[in-house]
């Protein structure tokens, strides 16, 4: 599904990504958990295809493409997809009437038959139901008067009606209590199949106690120092980050 | 070294026009001319206009215009049958579609074929300006009388002077009408020139509901100089719709000036697509306890078009509320420009004043000025003002962008949604619609892709 080798990323010339090694299979779930400033967000925003990031070293490749060649609406097209750590509000732009030009500029790319408005607002309601998110919600201007909780499960919802290959999620778990963080979870998990892999970067171990993880990798200084099974995260919560080698330790 | 002389220094601040000789040789030609009254009013206007001359970019309102190519061009007065033969083709491209009054003036000059009178509401009169003229000159006098237009003001003085056609409305108090006023540019021997004159007295408690659009039958060159007079009485309610999809090379010179007598509300919404180059100026004297004014606008221009929108609001009455929001779309060597002025003279106590200027530049070569002020001469007083300039936000086109939107829909659904957002605060559904519908126009054949 996607394999990232030796990724070397700098902003304003300032090196975040060293040398970064990942590899996730179809099926899998892999966390990804660092302190603040191991180059993260960096990473789900090289793959989501943001401007701004030099790569300098190294190439990923997504289901037999060259990732880093494509714009970033067609990675999305292709089935990758990011949920924001701070989705964007566009004022002016009606959440429904977004949700429905993304999905169907997506089934237009993959040959599937576009919906019509009223196929659409059938498909949106039975998801929308399911996390929780209102009709009235899905009136308004898209992000605009969300709460942190209802950005993030927005996020969740538009996971859910885009169907991605791979899921990048840049700390879901971020500004939810611990009822929205059951919510979302829960719609996370409904979508993990055989034929889907996801990437969950969190800073906290609260999330993969709902979400389980098959792999823990942790960041430091912009490479993964360390990787295991689902029993790493509770490691990392009992003895933080300090524990995790020297440039953990630096970076924490 | 001899003293300057005052030829010398009129002319920096103004452009010779030949008005003067055109006048003499039109002045017989003009309707009302055995009106006393009116050919000393046009006379007078003459002088003062050939006292001021055409505004140069010294003149502080006027400084970020440059009309010195509207002296270049050997404008005309408007031929009756150029415009006869064009009836046909204005009644194809433009089909009258509601159930208002209309009346349709092609190059100044009212149609009467054109224009629907019938089944007017009671208490409200619509005359053509020519008849108006001939028939209830005294009525026109007292109300030419009642909002002066121009004073200090060359484009309203020549308005004054050439003025031929337009229209006068009365609403008696409480009574209702909708109007739509179409002006459209025909082909003519040359470039015309054209100076409509409408003038609106909105009895107490009235509502008026004004649709006006002007628009061209092709690429025409020719200036229209309208001025716009309205006195609201108590109560009363005007909102004034306008759709300005002139042709790319033409000049349009607007003034409309309104006085508010206490609790009147005034609705102002411009939505500028055309022109080579556009004036809209808009002076709003709010003269009564509590009256209040809203003036919109959305100008979306590409090429070398300019829109110059000069807002003024006086608030002289307490309790007063005013709003100016501005909001344009630049693209290409286009150039916007907002100046909005809000005085707060000294008995307008508890005055509520606001001026927005947002624009959204689309081409690093696309210039926009905004000059907001607001002067205020009363002590308990809430105003405010603000302007922005800025580009496509980076971060909400990524946004798109990372959910499968290519890049052009992506623009075109952002600066849809800035229009949008703005688009919202037309009172009137069915105006709403009406411009939304030339915005969303604009925006398709501007920018590809569509918003899917």
């Amino acid at each position: 599904m996607l394999e990232i080798k030796g990724l070397s990323v700098s902003v304003v010339g300032k090196e975040i990504l060293k040398d970064f090694n990942l590899s996730v299979a179809a099926g899998e779930v892999h966390a990804i958990m660092g302190p603040n400033g191991s180059g993260k967000s960096t990473l789900s925003y090289v793959l989501a295809g943001r401007e701004g990031y030099d790569i300098t070293a190294g190439s990923v490749s997504y289901r037999g493409q060259d990732l880093l060649a494509l714009k970033p609406e067609i990675r999305a097209r292709e089935g990758l997809f990011l949920a924001f750590q701070y989705p964007v509000e566009i004022p002016g732009v009606g959440s429904a009437t977004f949700l429905k030009t993304a999905v169907n500029a997506i089934r237009k790319h993959r040959g599937e038959k576009l919906y019509d408005a009223m196929e659409f607002l059938k498909i949106m309601r039975e998801k929308r139901d399911a996390l929780g998110i209102s009709e009235e919600m899905m009136r308004r201007a898209l992000n605009v008067g969300f709460s942190g909780g209802e950005k993030k499960r927005n996020e969740v919802l538009q996971m859910a009606l885009l169907e991605p290959y791979l899921a990048v999620l840049d700390e879901t778990d971020s500004g939810l209590d611990i009822d929205a963080l059951k919510i979302a979870a829960e719609g996370i998990n409904s979508l993990r199949s055989p034929e889907r892999a996801m990437i969950v970067i969190t800073h906290y171990q609260r999330l993969l106690e709902y979400v389980v993880p098959d792999y823990v990798h942790v960041m430091a200084d912009g490479q993964v120092v360390r990787s295991g099974g689902k029993e790493l995260a509770l490691e990392l919560e009992e003895k933080g980050y300090s524990g995790f080698g020297d440039k953990a330790e630096a970076a924490a | 070294m001899g003293a300057v002389s005052p030829r010398t220094a009129r002319a920096s601040r103004s452009i010779d026009l030949p008005y003067a000789t055109k006048f003499a040789a039109a002045r017989a030609d003009l309707p009302g001319r055995d009106l006393p009254w009116l050919t000393s009013g046009r006379d007078a206007a003459m002088a003062r206009f050939s006292e001021l001359g055409l505004p140069s970019q010294k003149v502080e309102e006027w400084k970020y215009s440059n009309l010195s190519p509207l002296a270049k061009t050997d404008f005309t007065g408007p031929d009756r049958k150029a415009a006869d033969s064009a009836r046909d083709e204005v009644a194809q491209r433009f089909p009258k579609e509601s159930a208002a009054g209309r009346l349709v003036f092609i190059n100044g000059m009212l149609d009467g074929p054109l224009s629907e009178l019938e089944n007017l509401p009671t208490g409200v009169r619509v005359i053509g300006l020519a008849d108006a003229i001939i028939d209830e000159s005294d009525l026109l006098k007292a109300e030419l009388d009642t909002v002066p237009a121009l004073n200090g003001h060359a484009l309203a003085a020549l308005n004054a002077a050439f003025m031929a056609d337009g229209c006068l409305i009365i609403l008696e108090p409480e009574a209702e009408l909708a109007l739509e006023l179409l002006f459209v540019a025909a082909p003519d021997v040359g470039a015309v020139a054209y100076h409509p004159h409408i003038s609106i007295a909105a009895g107490a408690g009235s509502r008026l509901n004004l649709g006006e659009q002007h628009a061209s039958l092709g690429d025409l060159e020719y200036w229209s100089n309208p001025v716009t007079s309205m006195r609201l009485g108590e109560a009363a309610q005007v909102r004034h719709y306008k759709l300005q999809e002139e042709s790319g090379r033409a000049w349009q010179t607007s003034l409309t000036k309104a006085r508010l007598a206490a609790d009147a509300t005034y609705e102002n919404f411009v939505v500028t697509t055309g022109g080579r180059y556009a004036r809209n100026e808009i002076e709003v004297a709010l003269e009564g306890t509590g009256a209040s004014c809203e003036l919109g606008g959305s100008f979306l221009l590409s090429g070398e078009q300019q829109v110059d929108n000069r807002l003024q609001v006086d608030h002289i009455a307490p309790n007063g509320t005013s709003r100016q929001t501005y909001k344009g779309v630049l693209d290409e060597h286009s150039h916007g420009v907002f100046q909005g002025k809000t005085i707060v003279h000294r008995d307008a106590q508890k005055s509520d004043g606001n001026q927005l200027s947002r624009a959204l530049l689309l081409s690093p070569d696309a210039i926009m000025d905004a000059k907001p002020e607001l002067e205020i001469y009363a002590d308990d007083v809430k105003c405010s003002h603000g302007a922005t300039v800025g580009e496509l936000d980076g971060e909400q086109m990524f946004y798109l962008r990372a959910r499968g939107i290519d890049e052009a829909s992506a623009r075109s659904l952002l600066i849809a949604a800035f229009m949008e957002e703005h688009l919202q605060s037309i009172t009137d559904d069915a105006a709403r619609d009406w411009l939304r519908g030339a915005v969303s126009g604009w925006l398709a054949l501007r920018l590809s892709g569509g918003a899917g």
